[in-house]
């Protein structure tokens, strides 16, 4: 059975979370559940590590959409990093480049919450 | 090579944890055709995005509903059909025009018909509301501007 795990590291203020295996329609929840409770915490420095990502469809997409606008309200945002071509082919085709900070690692991100 | 239609059916009830299952199928069959990885992962989300929106809007998510799946292959193309009995939609109200202003209005439920429509070579949707509902999408084994090049 194809699975997800989302797995988080904390780096100071900042949450890292590494996403593992399938993001469609019947995981999302599981990576949705893990963003509301960053945001009841007041995290709002978040970044998300594809490197272990086998899969990702819309629902999973859909999942950023839903949290991005809020998190940068509150003066946060969230990072994408370690993205595999056949991953960042489908986020590259709905445009999300124009709207995410999509970066090469993840220390990279770090780096840029820093600043 | 065969000139034949062949068509492999799959019956399944419409829960996201069935998912995994038509990807499989799909991606099994494209491979029997002759399509590489980079093709194969392309119709399988392009597969997977047309049935969770069955399973979702189609079916408000009802378990004990079925989504039906036709893959028709011949000798130079693949076809998949997905066929619903659920609610229906208006053609005239899907999500077209430039991704990204949809994205601007952060508007999220469309974003899978986008991506059928850039993964795959036509898309075709058909819906008589309370009756049924099809969405056919197709992938050339080899494009038209391929086969100009080799006949020339």
């Amino acid at each position: 059975m194809e699975s997800f795990e989302v797995t988080k590291k904390d780096h100071d203020d900042i949450v890292v979370l590494y996403i593992k295996g399938y993001l469609d329609a019947h995981t999302a929840p599981v990576l949705e559940n893990q963003l509301q409770s960053l945001i009841e915490e007041q995290r709002y420095k978040i970044v998300v590590n594809f490197k272990d990502l086998a899969y990702i469809s819309s629902a999973g997409l859909g999942v950023f959409m839903g949290f991005i606008e809020n998190i940068r309200e509150h003066q946060g945002d969230i990072k994408l990093t370690n993205m595999n071509p056949k991953i960042y082919r489908v986020f590259d085709l709905l445009g999300f480049p124009t709207i995410y900070d999509i970066l090469e690692d993840e220390q990279q991100a770090i780096v840029k919450f820093a600043r | 090579m065969s000139t034949d239609k062949i068509t492999y059916q799959l019956k399944i009830p419409s829960q996201t944890d069935n998912l995994e299952l038509i990807r499989l199928f799909v991606s099994a069959v494209a491979a029997k055709v002759g399509f590489g990885p980079d093709d194969i992962s392309k119709i399988e989300l392009a597969v997977d995005e047309a049935c969770a929106n069955v399973i979702k809007h189609a079916y408000s998510k009802n378990l004990k509903q079925l989504i039906e799946l036709a893959i028709e292959i011949d000798y130079k193309k693949i076809s998949i059909i997905i066929t619903d009995h659920g609610k229906g939609f208006d053609i005239k109200k899907l999500p077209h025009g430039d991704v990204k202003e949809y994205l601007a209005e952060m508007r999220v439920g469309g974003l899978g018909i986008y991506l059928m429509r850039a993964l795959m070579d036509e898309v075709e949707f058909d819906s008589q509301p309370g009756v049924q509902t099809q969405v056919k999408m197709s992938k050339y084994l080899v494009k038209a501007d391929q086969v100009e090049l080799v006949q020339e």
